[in-house]
């Protein structure tokens, strides 16, 4: 499994990229293998607002739904609209495949570290 | 008494014994001794077979059987092709639980897939789903997946079923969303006012095709006026109307909905019935229920599975839109039947000589003094005349055999199918102008 | 096999209708369909042997045993069917007068009469079409109440975790929120948590008793009696009612309002996921709220459904109930446990049940230990069933289960049966510890192999279209 050191992770399993103001938001490699295969992304609109602690959208696999939790608080500024024909980017790219990046910025979770992220998952994999 | 339990009472004592008891009481242990009923249930005593068949059939033979019905209203007496009764009650088709299990269920996973397909190509749609309870359920749980964050409010025509828009008034108390009523005109929806309702809070506006009072609507403009306001639009259609009608895909309509009762249910005092519903590929994981599609097996054969699941309550539980599990699977496959034994040219026979017979009958009403068409629009199988002495009419109707109009407001509710003869349709009209004269 | 379609030869039909014998109408300008609908053209020769090859791919109660777990798959009898199929039923127009219709109003009433006494309600509606519509039904007599006292604050359900999933989608469905609490250990409700959920925005409980593991909850008075305390209403789920009908009753463990399922409990037949229909019964005080058709019946009520339900499954029901009488419920509900509790123990030793204690109706497999010592899973043993021409057993659920099957096996299955089952499951269980490779790639002799339910999910293909 794969937590790369230059992340930030939430621990709803989401991973944040800080690209100068804007936040770069998907959902961590652990996140993708305990769904199985994605089928399906609910993606949210360019222009919505997002409230860290809260869903934006949520993934399917053939037998689970989960939330996807914003780690921050923001406008949503782009949607990675590729992921609606291709859900499957999301199991086999979890980290080059971004779900929403976000603007204006006026609130975040606390995030862990890639080490405290991955203890997290040790405990509950 | 009667009992399905296989077991002897020897067999049972040896099992009780097998699992360490002595006694049927130890098995409810865990039941509070103030609660264990001490006496037997207020229900008579079993009976054999012969007992009950006679029983039941006594309730049966105390109804009027007519051999006439002139009556619709949401109920309709078309005729059911015999292979249609019949292949229904094979054990298989019967018994079985909804498809779980793929590998042992294909045969009702193709029936239902081969029905989402006719229903798509009867309504122009792209999307149907494996049925939900009936056609006013379909329509309430239509107003529900047109709702989203922004636009909550629902609108009905005044012109639809009474127990469809008490239905979706129900679903929509359930979910604390507002229902509002669109009134009618002349019969049909007023297309005025329902462009003043049509605010920015509102989610869908639903339409019935033919209406209540058996009016076709401007189902189009409807439709124009409903997008132009941004929201969606909901049709209910008369599936035996649809083989000769405009299809809701060609009004315009985001979902069709529908009673599928007409395609090969008997009116079996109100059910089981058939909801239908259909969408178009954009909204098609908004919609509820069972759904079935297609794909391949480990050897790379074609097959059918119950699919889309993560859109239903067994995994999204309380933020499922709808907590639908059980269908009308059974009547699905019967209206899948109906179709195919009917065919296309035969479903438009039915739907033209109903058609035909509905204004013969109107003819022959309207021929008699005092009676006239309440409403000036075009009608497809149902009409509404205000006639005197209306209840003293069905009244005689009635002493000879024939189910006459649904007394509604400010008239009678008339129906007819093909299965009406010239000859019976005569007799009726016979009968009313009696008593009209008399 | 061929879908209908690929079977239709243009030209081909049947003769079903007379010529019309009054004049035509022209469909008024603009209103005319565009294109015929691409319907099969068959004869009746096709019909009957293409649903005929249907028929003969699917598994049914006739064909062999089906213990799938909270579904009760007991035999349908015949009888019922024939009732239902009575001219005298299936000729009733809902709308009739109500001179000509007595004999549906007597089954009704009777049924009614009946059911009110095995579930120890008042007042009943015949009018939801299932078991999750008639937890809608139920669930809004709850709404009505609160509402009608003017008892606003009242917005929470609390749902055990080991309900089924129809239970907090309802009460979502009726504007609740949903409080879920964690079951004991035993699979029971916790009272500690129930305490500590319970307050003065309490609506009320949803709960299925005999529970989703398959044990009555002993603290079932104390349950409903704090949450009547707390200012809410009791609900019973009566999915497992076949445990305990003519037992003990639902209105005695201080219910208010219950659906049951008469195609599970009172054997109407499922016809592969439905017409089923959901009785709801209530208390006294909530018959005000029971929802009737505003055509029949006039406006002022709710109503969940048109006209009075799906009145030939109760006809069905009826009859089942007459046949069986007062003797023969409570003893369908005791041998419906005494074959639950048989099974169990011919299975026990092999594969082990996540509750080891008596049972009701049904009982749940625990197979994650088994899972671990063999790799295979209880999908795999699931799916190996299907070689053997037995229906699995409910796969996953409850969820508080890890790898749970859940096995119902009812009381119209013989003791032949429940041993051949259990010897099948030992079977099993050998195989799995000598060649699991063989198990996760069963079935092997079923009507196909394992479905790809990714690909039917990532491009739904839900049609058939022309080539």
């Amino acid at each position: 499994m794969n937590f790369p050191a230059e992340l930030k992770y939430s621990k709803s399993h989401e991973w944040v990229k800080m690209d100068g103001d804007v936040a770069v938001i998907g959902i961590s490699d652990f996140a993708q293998d305990a769904l199985g295969d994605v089928v399906f992304i609910n993606l949210p609109g360019e222009g919505d607002s997002v409230t860290a602690g809260e869903a934006f959208g949520d993934v399917e696999s053939v037998k689970a739904v989960s939330d996807i939790i914003s780690p921050v608080t923001g406008v949503i500024c782009a949607v990675n609209e590729d992921l609606a024909d291709a859900p499957e980017n999301l199991n086999s790219d979890p980290y080059g495949a971004w779900i929403i990046k976000v603007e204006n910025i006026t609130g975040q979770e606390d995030l862990l570290d890639a080490a405290a992220y991955e203890a997290l998952c040790a405990e509950e994999g | 008494m009667g009992s399905y339990v296989p077991s002897t009472p020897a067999e049972r004592q040896e099992m009780l014994k097998a699992i360490g008891l002595s006694d049927y009481r130890e098995l409810y242990r865990d039941v509070p001794e103030s609660m264990y009923l001490d006496h037997p249930l207020d229900v008579p005593a079993g009976m054999s077979e012969l007992e009950v068949s006679r029983a039941v059939s006594a309730m049966a033979a105390k109804n009027k059987v007519f051999s006439t019905i002139l009556r619709g209203a949401g109920a309709y007496d078309h005729y059911i092709p015999s292979i249609v009764k019949y292949i229904p009650a094979k054990e298989e088709f019967l018994t079985a639980y909804t498809p779980y299990q793929a590998e042992m269920s294909q045969g009702i996973l193709q029936s239902i897939f081969e029905y989402q397909t006719m229903i798509c190509e009867l309504t122009g749609m792209d999307v149907s789903n494996a049925s939900v309870y009936d056609g006013a359920t379909a329509a309430a749980e239509a107003a529900a997946m047109c709702r989203d964050r922004k636009r909550k409010v629902t609108l009905v025509s005044a012109a639809a079923h009474p127990d469809v828009i008490n239905t979706i008034r129900t679903y929509c108390y359930g979910a604390g969303e507002e229902l509002r009523i669109v009134p009618a005109k002349d019969g049909k929806t007023d297309l005025d006012a329902l462009k003043e309702m049509l605010t920015p809070d509102v989610a869908s506006f639903y339409v019935q095709q033919p209406n209540f009072n058996g009016l076709f609507e401007d189902a189009e403009a409807l439709g124009e006026a409903v997008h132009a306001a941004g929201a969606m639009y909901v049709m209910g259609c008369n599936p035996i109307a649809l083989a000769i009608m405009k299809t809701p895909r060609d009004c315009g309509a985001d979902v069709a909905v529908g009673e599928g009762q007409p395609l090969g249910m008997p009116i079996g005092y109100g059910g089981p019935y058939l909801g239908f519903m259909v969408t178009t590929t954009k909204h098609m994981r908004k919609l509820p229920g069972r759904i079935v599609g297609e794909t391949v097996d480990s050897k790379g054969e074609r097959a059918y599975v119950l699919s889309l699941q993560a859109r239903e309550q067994h995994i999204r539980r309380e933020k499922a839109s709808s907590n639908i599990c059980s269908n009308e699977a059974l009547c699905a496959l019967t209206a899948g039947l109906y179709m195919a034994t009917m065919g296309p040219q035969g479903m438009a026979d039915a739907a033209r000589q109903s058609m035909a017979k509905a204004h013969y009958l109107a003819d022959a009403l309207c021929a008699i003094p005092g009676i006239a068409l309440k409403y000036p629009g075009e009608y497809f199988d149902e009409f509404v005349v205000e006639m005197p002495k209306a209840d003293e009419a069905l009244k005689a109707l009635e002493e000879a055999g024939i189910l006459g109009g649904l007394p509604v407001e400010g008239g009678v509710l008339w129906c007819a199918t093909e299965k009406a003869s010239r000859e019976a349709l005569d007799r009726a009209a016979a009968i009313v102008k009696e008593v009209c004269a008399g | 096999m061929k879908l209908i379609f690929e079977k239709s030869v243009p030209g081909r039909g049947m003769s079903l209708l007379p010529p019309c014998d009054v004049d035509l109408v022209a469909m008024p300008a603009g209103l005319e369909r565009e294109t015929m609908p691409q319907l099969p053209e068959m004869s009746e020769t096709d019909i009957s042997r293409h649903y005929t090859e249907l028929n003969q791919h699917v598994h049914g109660v006739n064909c062999g045993f089906y213990p799938l777990g909270s579904c009760t798959m007991k035999y349908n009898p015949r009888i019922d069917e024939e009732m239902a199929a009575l001219p005298g039923f299936t000729q009733i127009h809902p709308l009739a007068p109500a001179d000509a219709t007595e004999g549906c109003r007597e089954v009704l009433d009777t049924a009614k009469r009946y059911l009110c006494e095995v579930s120890g309600m008042d007042d009943m509606t015949f009018q939801p079409a299932a078991g999750a519509h008639g937890e809608f039904t139920g669930v809004l007599l709850i709404k009505q109440y609160h509402d009608a006292r003017g008892d606003k604050k009242r917005t929470k359900i609390i749902v055990p975790d080991s309900a089924h999933g129809t239970n907090p989608a309802t009460a979502a469905m009726c504007g609740f929120e949903v409080v879920n609490i964690a079951s004991a250990p035993n699979g029971c409700v916790d009272l500690e948590a129930l305490k500590a959920a319970l307050g003065d925005d309490t609506a009320g409980l949803m709960l299925t008793n005999p529970n989703t593991v398959g044990i009555f909850d002993e603290n079932i008075l104390e349950i409903t009696r704090l949450v009547h305390e707390a200012g809410g209403l009791c609900y019973y789920d009566g999915a497992n009612l076949n445990a305990v009908m003519g037992v003990v009753r639902p209105g005695d463990m201080g219910f208010d309002c219950i659906h049951m399922n008469l195609h599970k409990t009172f054997a109407t037949p499922h016809g592969g996921g439905g017409p089923g229909a959901g009785a709801v019964g209530c208390k006294a005080f909530l018959a005000e709220y029971l929802p009737k058709s505003a055509l029949m019946d006039g406006p002022g009520r709710l109503q969940v459904r048109g006209f009075a339900g799906n009145f030939l499954v109760v006809v069905k029901a009826l009859t089942y109930i007459m046949t069986l009488g007062r003797e023969g419920i409570p003893e369908a509900a005791r041998n419906a446990v005494l074959n639950a509790n048989y099974l169990m123990r011919k299975i026990q030793g092999t594969f082990e049940p996540a509750f080891d204690r008596i049972c009701m109706h049904e009982f749940v497999l625990d197979l994650s230990g088994f899972k671990k010592e063999t790799g295979v899973s209880a999908l795999d043993v699931a799916k190996s069933l299907i070689d053997y021409g037995m229906h699995p057993p409910t796969m996953y659920f409850p969820l508080i289960v890890h790898e749970a099957l859940m096995l119902e096996p009812t009381e119209t299955e013989s003791r032949e049966t429940l041993d051949w089952a259990a010897e099948v499951f030992r079977q099993l269980y050998e195989l799995a510890h000598k060649d699991p490779e063989f198990m996760h790639n069963a079935p092997h002799n079923a009507q196909i192999g394992r479905p790809d339910e990714v690909r039917a999910a990532r491009n739904p293909v839900l049609r058939w279209q022309k080539s």
